[in-house]
């Protein structure tokens, strides 16, 4: 299948090629039968596997795949980024120069001037210790012809011109501020200034807004859409999200272990998938409004039933240094949590809903209010006495590959409350494992099995059977699918949904992304820098929100449908103006 | 690939460092092994090498003939049989210096950076006194204060193993007190608080056995430093008496005045004996360094011949290698799931 599938991307390739209009001769940049194999301590691996794609000037491709898909590996060979451990045949030709073969001086030719690339962590590749003007004027200074030197006037005018391109405020003065005096959003905007610095034909964006909240990624997107349309730079976007694919792309390059799967438009691929492995894919995105919990729901559900966590103008701070005030990471939030009922809370990074969570499930001090946790108050939290009710507190970690002790097995992890909560015997704690293991849908086997043997889903599995083990009152999930792929998020999720309707446990979702939540729970909280500015019937939250903040927040996530997406584009530009 | 199908040996630590080493990294790494093994096989077989016993006298300054292989010394002691049986004193002292300080260390570190507040203020504080002491001064000073200078051979080699301790003690704490704390962030130390573990539990099942991975190590390169601290000792007069057991640093220092009339056996052997083992235990201990640290570790290019038998991606390894790693992991991962 691999095969064929790369060979009907080479055909489509060559069609399309030849469709797109050419401002400059030829394609911008022309991958030929790439292969790439990495050497690793488990013998050679290979990451892409004759893997051929144009892109004309002017145009965005956007490659798609999931984690081992290969995707990023192809985005740095473009500017020779591999490490030593890899050897890659094939062609990467950028006009005209082969990136594989040419030499060291003139790779350091090509990148900068004839190709960029667009990081994924921007504060990761910012120097901390030059001004951001210096970083972005480096590239100058290393492009200046043979023998000259760029002055420090002119290189500072460049980069004072280079950001203003990228819509940073009063770029004079900012041109001498260092990198931790941006947001992220803006350092990402630096990033960018420095690669359109030298008015390279192609930029590579790798997962370039997967870092950032969804408010700041429109911004982003739309900043990359103004270097295509005013600049007529090429981007090769490398992401997994599919509503930034639908946002910003011109073609798209599906590929899926180190194959390309499908090469189609954005129109189409999104209409009329051919492969199966696209249609899954598409399929597993989450959609805001399609498969909500709180579908035709017109009041809070359980509400007659037990309230297990009440918590009433809670405030948490966290203390600052010594003689400046402490930073409110909670600001006077109220909300109950009944028995049964699937709570969700959204917010973008920094909103407070991870403290929260934290410490309901007693890992961080309530400062100020009143936040009762199965009646215990925990304004006067003592781990002593709060003990005996953590067995009725489950807890599913963010990242599953950190969350579980490497040294012991799954079996031993998932059986770890149990032994620490209750005396039984070794024979029934290994059977209770197995019934959780199997309720979680793992085979038994898997408890003799280390962490670093499953697979992040797998793994986000075993945590949730970890979380089930003493059969909770309370679930608290902490952004549990956000590190994994869409095509598991989706079977995590729905596992999630099985479950809780089984175990009928209250849970509390906590998610940045709107659509996750939707489909979890029935009641939905918006918290904004540390409030509560929004909660209702989930349903009602997305389809009407109230608030502005929620407003914006609806609007600038991106859908994975184009037609839909350019509309919502326009509504939300509408928005920011109005 | 699964954990289970190595066999213990495979896991061991420095065996495992050997299956995954190649090229110069693996020469030095084998340099350091084949010196320290000679190292133990002496001290093992110390009685059947030596020709003579450690404290037998005979003619004084005698050069190296048939009789006595590496000459004589000024005190009247066969050379060949001092170096041969101060392996023996180098390795007791080494074993009781490490055990010594390892249990302390690794307890108080841990204690230390998981409970943290002024137990942890006051440690950290005796460890920077202790540190900024100079160490041969200090194991002198505890030298004079077990066993007033100098003594007959086990309470010479506690004394002398002892001083060494005081000085590796605040190395294990701080290492381990560092990855404590490094740990105590770590998600999976947050779940078992989550679901109950208590303080006791947690350091000794979750921080214990991850935060001592770096030991071996510590191990290999303080023991030359041991080595280097028995000679100093005994090389300024602190050390064991030649009649209790042979210790090579008050060789050296007897052999000081012969240098002078031309008399080089007497010094270089032992010298020699010195220099050897700390370099080989050293090459050892920067081998397992370098290997640990996949940045560090060089590999085969791919396409070359395959490793003679696949190993599975071990715990750190493949966590630690990012970039091009984490697509290899990433690709191993999306098989598993399509299994199940």
């Amino acid at each position: 299948m691999s095969r064929h599938a790369a060979q009907l991307g080479k055909a489509s390739s060559v069609s399309n090629a030849s469709n797109v209009l050419d401002v400059r001769d030829g394609p911008v940049l022309s991958i030929e039968h790439l292969r790439v194999t990495f050497a690793t301590d488990s013998g050679d691996v290979k990451a892409v596997d004759d893997v051929s794609l144009t892109v004309a000037a002017g145009e965005v491709v956007a490659i798609v795949g999931e984690s081992g898909s290969g995707k990023t590996v192809t985005a740095k060979t473009i500017l020779g980024l591999l490490p030593e451990t890899a050897i890659s045949s094939g062609a990467v030709l950028i006009s005209g120069n082969n990136v594989i073969t040419v030499t060291p001086a003139h790779l350091r030719q090509i990148r900068g001037q004839e190709v960029a690339m667009v990081f994924q962590e921007a504060s990761t590749a910012l120097n901390p210790v030059f001004t951001v003007g210096w970083q972005i004027a480096e590239g100058l200074r290393a492009h200046a012809p043979h023998g000259k030197r760029v002055s420090r006037k002119e290189a500072r005018a460049r980069a004072i011109e280079a950001l203003s391109k990228v819509g940073i405020p009063d770029p004079q003065k900012r041109v001498d501020y260092y990198p931790h005096q941006f947001s992220g959003g803006q350092k990402q905007r630096v990033v960018i200034a420095a690669a359109l610095a030298l008015n390279p034909g192609l930029i590579v964006a790798d997962e370039p807004t997967t870092a950032l909240d969804v408010t700041v990624q429109a911004e982003i997107l739309e900043l990359l859409r103004d270097c295509r349309d005013i600049f007529g730079t090429s981007i090769v976007l490398i992401t997994h999200n599919m509503g930034v694919v639908a946002d910003l792309a011109d073609r798209v390059v599906v590929m899926y272990q180190g194959d390309v799967v499908e090469e189609a438009e954005v129109a189409t691929l999104f209409a009329t998938p051919q492969q199966e492995y696209t249609k899954k894919l598409l399929a597993a995105v989450p959609r805001l409004g399609r498969n909500s919990a709180s579908a035709g729901l017109t009041e809070r559900a359980h509400q007659e039933a037990e309230v297990l966590v009440e918590a009433k103008d809670l405030v948490i701070e966290y203390p600052g240094r010594l003689g400046s005030p402490g930073f409110r990471a909670v600001d006077r939030v109220n909300f109950t949590i009944s028995a049964g009922e699937v709570s969700g809370m959204v917010g973008e990074s920094g909103s407070g809903k991870t403290t929260i969570g934290r410490a309901i499930a007693g890992l961080n001090r309530t400062t100020g209010g009143s936040l009762r946790v199965l009646g215990y108050e925990m304004l006067n939290f003592k781990e002593r006495t709060f003990r005996p009710l953590r067995k009725d507190i489950g807890f599913v970690f963010q990242d599953p590959a950190a969350s579980f002790n490497p040294q012991l097995t799954i079996g031993e992890c998932v059986a770890e409350p149990i032994v620490i909560h209750e005396q039984r015997s070794p024979a029934e704690v290994d059977k209770r494992v197995a019934e959780l293991l199997e309720a979680v849908q793992l085979p038994r086997a898997y408890a003799e099995r280390y962490p670093h043997e499953l697979s992040g889903g797998q793994r986000q599995r075993a945590s949730l059977a970890r979380a089930l083990a003493l059969n909770p009152k309370l679930l608290i999930a902490d952004e549990p699918t956000s590190a994994l792929d869409v095509s598991v998020q989706a079977k995590v999720l729905e596992l999630f949904k099985e479950i809780q309707a089984e175990f009928g446990f209250a849970a509390l979702f906590i998610s940045h992304d709107l659509a996750v939540v939707d489909i979890l729970s029935q009641w939905v909280g918006v918290l904004y820098k540390g409030q509560l500015v929004e909660q209702g019937i989930g349903s009602q939250v997305m389809g009407s929100p109230t608030h502005d903040y929620t407003k914006r927040l609806i609007a600038s996530l991106p859908v994975p449908d184009p037609a839909e997406q350019a509309k919502r584009r326009e509504a939300h530009q509408a928005l920011l103006r109005g | 690939m699964a954990r289970k199908n190595q066999t213990l040996a495979q896991r061991l630590p420095i065996l495992s460092h050997l299956r995954k080493s190649v090229g110069l990294q693996r020469g030095m790494l084998v340099t350091g092994l084949i010196i320290t093994a000679i190292f133990l096989l002496t001290a093992a077989l110390a009685p059947v090498i030596a020709p003579y016993g450690f404290a037998q006298h005979f003619d004084t300054q005698q050069p190296p003939s048939s009789a006595h292989l590496w000459g004589t010394t000024a005190g009247g002691y066969d050379v060949l049989s001092r170096v041969v049986w101060g392996t023996q004193t180098a390795v007791l002292v080494i074993v009781i210096a490490v055990v010594l300080s390892i249990f302390l260390g690794v307890a108080l570190g841990l204690l230390s950076g998981y409970l943290g507040g002024w137990l942890d203020r006051v440690l950290v504080v005796i460890a920077d006194a202790i540190y900024a002491f100079p160490t041969l001064l200090l194991a002198i000073v505890m030298s004079i204060a077990i066993s007033h200078g100098r003594s007959d051979l086990w309470s010479g080699i506690f004394s002398a193993a002892i001083s060494i301790t005081v000085v590796f003690i605040p190395q294990y704490f701080r290492v381990i007190r560092a990855e404590t704390i490094r740990l105590k962030a770590e998600p999976f130390v947050e779940s078992a608080m989550v679901v109950g573990a208590s303080s006791v539990r947690i350091m000794a099942r979750h921080i214990y056995k991850n935060a001592t991975r770096t030991l071996p190590l510590i191990f290999t390169l303080n023991a030359s430093e041991a080595i280097l601290t028995l000679a100093g000792l005994g090389f300024l007069g602190f050390g064991i008496e030649p009649t209790s057991a042979a210790e090579w640093g008050y060789d050296l220092n007897k052999a000081l005045s012969d240098t002078t009339a031309g008399i080089w056996w007497t010094g270089v052997f032992p010298g020699a004996a010195i220099v050897l083992t700390v370099l080989g235990l050293t090459l050892v201990g920067e081998s397992m360094n370098d290997l640990n640290d996949p940045r560090l570790r060089g590999r085969r290019r791919a396409g070359k011949s395959a490793p003679p038998a696949p190993i599975g991606p071990a715990g750190m390894g493949a966590v630690g290698t990012r970039g091009a790693g984490t697509s290899t992991v990433g690709i191993s991962n999306t098989e598993d799931e399509v299994k199940v």
